[in-house]
This record gives C-alpha cells, sequence and structure tokens, in this order.
C-alpha cells in the first residue's frame, strides 16, 4: 500500500499524494461492497437450495404470486413464504445487529474482548428467558420478551457496577480503566447468571430443558414474520442511532482527553453508545437466542478484511456469518449426523472458537 | 481574538482538592509556560482550562463566556487541547488522524469540505509531516508521532491551543523541535499558547509569559527574567541552583546544585 517512493519526490507533487489518499477510503468501500455482494449470494443460496431447492423463475412466480394473490405453487409457496424467506430475513437482521453491537463495543472501549456475549448481556437474556420457559411455561413472544428485559437489566447493573465513583473525571487513562471494569463486571456477572441458567436445567423437567436448550443455543426455528415485522421496527430505530454515533465513536478512538478537546460529550456519546449497543444485542437476541461469537467475531473479521474498523462491516460480516452459519447448520449437518438439524448457534460456536484462536496467532504474528 | 481565565478556580478529583480558588489569566497572543515540581495542580490546572475537568467552584472563560455553558462543538472551534496520552486507532494513516481535528469544524450532515482539505494540508506542511501522510501512525518514531500530534491540534485551527507535557518522552533535539515549531504557530499566526512543561529551562527560553505553580497555587507570574529566579527554584522545586543567562538566548539557565556538587562562587570564596 505505501509505495517506495523518496520523500522529496511524494512531497513535490502533492496532489498526487492527495490524490493517493482519496484512494484510500475506496478499498474500504471496494471491500465493504464485496461483503454485501457476499451476503446477497448467500441469502440467495439460502432461500432457493438446499433440502427444498427452488429455481429462480418459480422464487418470482412465488413472490409476485403472493403479490397480486395470483397463482400459487402448492407446497413451494409455503416452504420459501413461511419458512425459508422469514427465517434468512432474521438470520440477517440479527447478524447485523450482533455485528453492529459487538463492532460499537470494540471500538468503544478499544478492547477486542468486549462483546455482548463475553460482557453478560447475552447471559442475562439466557438467565431471564430460561426462567421464563421453566417456572412461568413461557413461549414464542412470551420469551422473547423476558429475554430483552433481562439483556436491558444486566446491562444497567454492569454499567452501574463499572461506573464507580469516578468515571469520567481524572486523568487522561481512565476512560480505558472504565472499560476494563465494565469487561470485568460483566465477566462476573456472567458466571453468576451462568449459575442461575444451570440451577433452572437442573429443576426443569425433559421435555421443557430441551426446549431451553434450543433456545439457549442461539435457533431460527421460530421465525416467522411477526417476528420479522418487529425485529425491523427496533432496527429501524437502532440503526440510524448508530448512524449518528459513527462520527463522534471515531473521535472518541483518539481517547477521552482528546476527544473532549476536539469537542466531543465523552460521557454522553460512551452512554448513547452503551446504549445503543446493548438494545442492538438484546433484540437480537430476543428474536434469536444468544447465537454464540456473532458479535465477537464480526468486528475483528471486518477489521481484517477491509483493514480498518468499519461497522458496516461489521454489520454484513454478522449477517453473513448468521446465514452461513444457520445453512450449513440445517443442511450440511443433518448429511453428517443422520437428519439431525442444529441450532444456528452450535455451528456459530463451533466454527467461532478455532477461528478466533487462528485470528490470534495471526495477529500475533502479523500486528504485535 | 481569544482570552482564556480562570477566575477563583477550584478543581477536585473526587474529594481531593488539587487547585484550590486559582485566578489567572492566559495572556492573548502569547506563549506561556505552566511550570512546578510534580503534582503541583499544572496538569490539572490545563484540564480544567480546557474543559476537561468541571469546576467544583469558580469559573473558567474564553472572551468572557463560561467555557462550560458554551456548546462542546463551538468551543472547540477557538479552544484546542493536546492532552498527554492520545491514543492513535491501530492502522491509521497520519492524514487520516490529522483529518480528525476537523471534527469540531463538520456539521452534522456537512462532511469533508476542500476547506478541511487544505487546513490538513496546511497542519501537515506547518509540522513537516506531509512527507508520512500516507504512512501508519504506528510506523513512526516517537518525535515523528509527537508531530503529528500536533499537525492534529493544528488542523483544528483555533485561536487558543493548549498542550499539556508536549515534550515527554522526546529526546532533546526532538524537545527542541516541538517547542520551536509551537514558537512559529505563536508568531505566525498569533496563536495564544498554553504548555505545561516539565524542564524549567526550556520554559524560561521559550516562554513569553511564566506561570510557576506549588500546592494548587501560582507562586509567581509574569516575564521568565524576572520570574525565574534562585529564589523561585528554591520556592518550587526545594532545589538549591545557580541561575545565569543562557549563553544562546539571554533567558534565564538554571544550573542545579545537588549534594555532590558546590556552586562555582562559593568555591572561589574558599580559595
Amino acid at each position: 500500500m505505501t509505495t517506495l517512493e523518496s520523500p522529496a519526490e511524494m512531497a513535490l507533487d502533492s496532489n498526487r499524494t492527495r490524490k493517493h489518499w482519496r484512494e484510500l477510503p475506496s478499498r474500504v468501500l471496494t471491500r465493504t461492497a464485496v461483503l454485501a455482494l457476499g451476503v446477497v449470494v448467500m441469502f440467495a443460496i439460502y432461500v432457493l437450495l438446499g433440502s427444498y431447492t427452488v429455481t429462480i423463475p418459480d422464487f418470482f412466480k412465488i413472490l409476485i404470486g403472493l403479490l397480486t394473490g395470483g397463482e400459487r405453487i402448492p407446497g413451494a409457496s409455503f416452504i420459501v413464504m413461511e419458512n425459508k424467506l422469514p427465517r434468512a430475513v432474521i438470520g440477517v437482521m440479527i447478524g447485523a445487529a450482533f455485528g453492529l453491537s459487538g463492532g460499537l463495543f470494540q471500538t468503544m472501549l478499544r478492547n477486542p474482548l468486549a462483546s455482548p456475549d463475553v460482557i453478560g448481556i447475552s447471559y442475562g437474556a439466557s438467565a431471564a428467558a430460561v426462567t421464563a420457559i421453566v417456572i412461568f411455561g413461557a413461549t414464542g413472544p412470551a420469551v422473547s420478551a423476558a429475554a430483552l428485559g433481562g439483556a436491558l437489566g444486566i446491562a444497567a447493573l454492569i454499567y452501574a457496577i463499572s461506573r464507580g465513583p469516578s468515571l469520567g473525571s481524572g486523568g487522561g487513562n481512565r476512560g480505558n480503566a472504565a472499560g476494563n471494569r465494565l469487561i470485568l463486571a460483566g465477566v462476573g456477572i456472567a458466571a453468576a447468571l451462568h449459575a442461575v441458567v444451570n440451577f433452572m436445567m437442573t429443576r426443569a423437567d425433559i421435555r421443557t430443558a430441551a426446549d431451553a436448550l434450543v433456545w439457549l443455543n442461539g435457533s431460527l426455528n421460530s421465525a416467522n414474520w411477526d417476528r420479522a415485522g418487529m425485529l425491523s421496527l427496533a432496527l429501524l430505530v437502532l440503526v440510524p442511532a448508530v448512524i449518528a454515533l459513527a462520527g463522534p465513536l471515531r473521535i472518541l478512538e483518539l481517547g477521552d482527553d482528546a476527544a473532549a478537546g476536539l469537542g466531543i460529550r465523552v460521557g454522553f456519546t460512551r452512554l448513547a453508545v452503551v446504549v445503543t449497543a446493548v438494545a442492538l444485542a438484546a433484540v437480537a437476541t430476543a428474536a434469536a437466542g444468544p447465537v454464540s461469537f456473532v458479535a465477537f467475531l464480526a468486528g475483528p473479521i471486518a477489521r481484517r478484511f477491509t483493514r480498518k474498523a468499519s461497522l458496516p462491516a461489521s454489520a454484513l460480516v454478522g449477517a453473513l456469518i448468521v446465514l452461513t452459519a444457520d445453512y450449513v447448520a440445517a443442511n450440511l449437518a443433518p448429511l453428517l449426523l443422520d437428519g439431525t438439524v442444529l441450532p444456528v448457534g452450535v455451528i456459530t460456536g463451533a466454527l467461532g472458537a478455532p477461528f478466533l484462536l487462528w485470528l490470534l496467532v495471526t495477529a500475533n504474528r502479523k500486528d504485535a | 481574538m481569544a482570552v482564556l481565565s480562570a477566575q477563583d478556580l477550584t478543581l477536585k478529583y473526587d474529594q481531593r482538592c488539587v487547585v484550590d480558588g486559582l485566578t489567572a489569566e492566559i495572556p492573548e497572543g502569547k506563549v506561556t509556560m505552566i511550570v512546578g515540581a510534580n503534582a503541583c495542580g499544572k496538569s490539572t490546572l490545563l484540564r480544567g482550562l480546557s474543559r476537561l475537568l468541571k469546576p467544583a467552584s469558580g469559573t473558567v472563560t474564553l472572551d468572557g463566556k463560561d467555557i462550560h455553558a458554551r456548546p462542546a462543538r463551538e468551543l472547540a472551534r477557538t479552544l484546542g487541547l493536546l492532552p498527554q496520552h492520545p491514543t492513535a486507532p491501530d492502522g491509521i494513516a497520519v492524514r487520516d488522524l490529522v483529518g480528525r481535528g476537523r471534527y469540531p469544524h463538520q456539521g452534522f450532515f456537512r462532511s469533508w469540505s476542500t476547506e478541511d482539505d487544505a487546513a490538513v494540508q496546511r497542519a501537515l506542511e506547518a509540522t513537516e509531516t506531509l512527507e508520512l501522510a500516507e504512512r501508519n501512525v504506528d510506523e513512526l518514531s516517537g518525535g515523528q508521532r509527537q508531530r503529528v500530534w500536533i499537525a492534529m491540534a493544528l488542523a483544528q485551527e483555533t485561536d487558543v491551543l493548549l498542550l499539556d507535557e508536549p515534550t515527554t518522552y522526546l529526546d532533546l533535539a526532538h524537545q527542541v523541535e516541538v517547542l520551536d515549531l509551537v514558537t512559529d504557530l505563536n508568531r505566525k499566526r498569533g496563536t495564544t499558547v498554553a504548555i505545561v512543561l516539565h524542564d524549567l529551562n526550556l520554559a524560561a527560553r521559550y516562554a513569553d509569559h511564566v506561570i510557576a505553580m506549588k500546592g494548587g497555587e501560582i507562586v509567581a507570574l509574569g516575564d521568565p527574567i524576572t520570574v525565574v529566579t534562585e529564589k523561585l527554584v528554591r520556592d518550587v522545586f526545594g532545589l538549591e541552583s545557580r541561575v545565569i543567562p543562557d549563553p544562546v538566548s539571554g533567558t534565564p539557565l538554571i544550573i542545579p546544585i545537588g549534594r555532590h556538587h558546590t556552586a562555582a562562587t562559593e568555591l572561589e570564596l574558599v580559595s
């Protein structure tokens, strides 16, 4: 990327230097476009291929048939419209939400460990959802509501604990210290909530426990249009919030003091980012359960691919991970496991962990 | 034009009072150096002056208006700050980092303009970092990196610039280079500059105005030639010294004595 010319030569031709700079963001743009294309292709594969294959003309026939109330294709119409399409749409939305949530946390706290699944927010959702399933016999939307409430409640608790007496005042590096406290408080609370989940599971009868387990693994099985509609409403509010925060967040990356010097209201911005990131993780978890590792991995993979921390790329990578993992879980895993369809979270977990290790190893070699 | 001043300013961390009832003015169009021993409250004062720390009591005003009553971004167009330890995001290019200094000049819907381009170009030229513009900040040496941060502060194009120990971790040559650069900025653009500096000799040489602090209070202020004396060094640092005219600039030059040496004048007295 850096051309090896003499400094004098580069300084002389400052016009060209400027042009070179103009090209730099465009690399991020082209890479992001590649990711977007990847999501579209994966979406098409997801909907058209697999255990039930639909041809592209048929797909449009189904879509037009539904929109105009015209001819339906028996069987195919139902499978595409009631199963595959809502499932793919929800997959894209939760993937993007998890990706954005992780990206926001990681950028703000300058720590790749910071993601909603590591700092306990997903556990808040899990504990509340499992309690609702086991104790109150809740199903469907009630479980989602419990998960949402649990995630937001635990996030508020973690934030209150990590805040302590002196956040926002004090020396140059206290911002980072506050971030580390947030992560540590989250890890501690996650351990406690893990115990709650285990306790509930041992109390439950076997069938309820099986339901709870599917939810705990993160699954798109209960995807339907109602759920997709609610999720898209939530994202309609949260995505503009992310766009509004992206600019101040770029400045916050320079450290709290430098950001304050550039006219950022550090405390307010930090709180707004936390609230937005938590809300994104909470609604995604409410819709499909805590799909492990997506929020954690989307940011680093996006950064590796575009060579720059980028929130749109994180969202796209998140969507790509969920779609691919669910496709594998629903179509490839049954071939290997005598027809067992896995919840998507099992695949993201199984593929995510080694990938994380690979990232660590290669990152050490290159960057550190 | 911009006058930054503190009236009866009290600054606290949690409950610990660091600066108590201090009144001071950063003279317009001059280079002010704030000096003092470790933990004398000089960095805290700079934080108070730059809105990083909300006063427990008293006010800080810029052109007569309370800085805490102004919108943060509007204030940042007049008052710039380079803190002690800014963080460069991973893999960021020099020009991109310098460009972030333009943030306060951009509106919510107003993105990058040609004026921003020009300001970044001027900042890179002034700090002689133009040839580094496309390099990654991670790859630079300490001195180069500090020049880049100063370039970012310059790109902000404020009338007042506050710098918190901008020469820390730099070797002597780079220290002089940074202070020369700041002086250029003051002389060419008339920027009001206030710097917290450890090195008393360099402070005395580059300052138009010195504020010496001890225990959160101002001990002396004014022209370095009148302020920096053997008595001041004893009062502020608890150090015996000789102060002689700097052979290069004529400004006060402090020669510390210490326990293992005797001052030359006393030696002459003995012999």
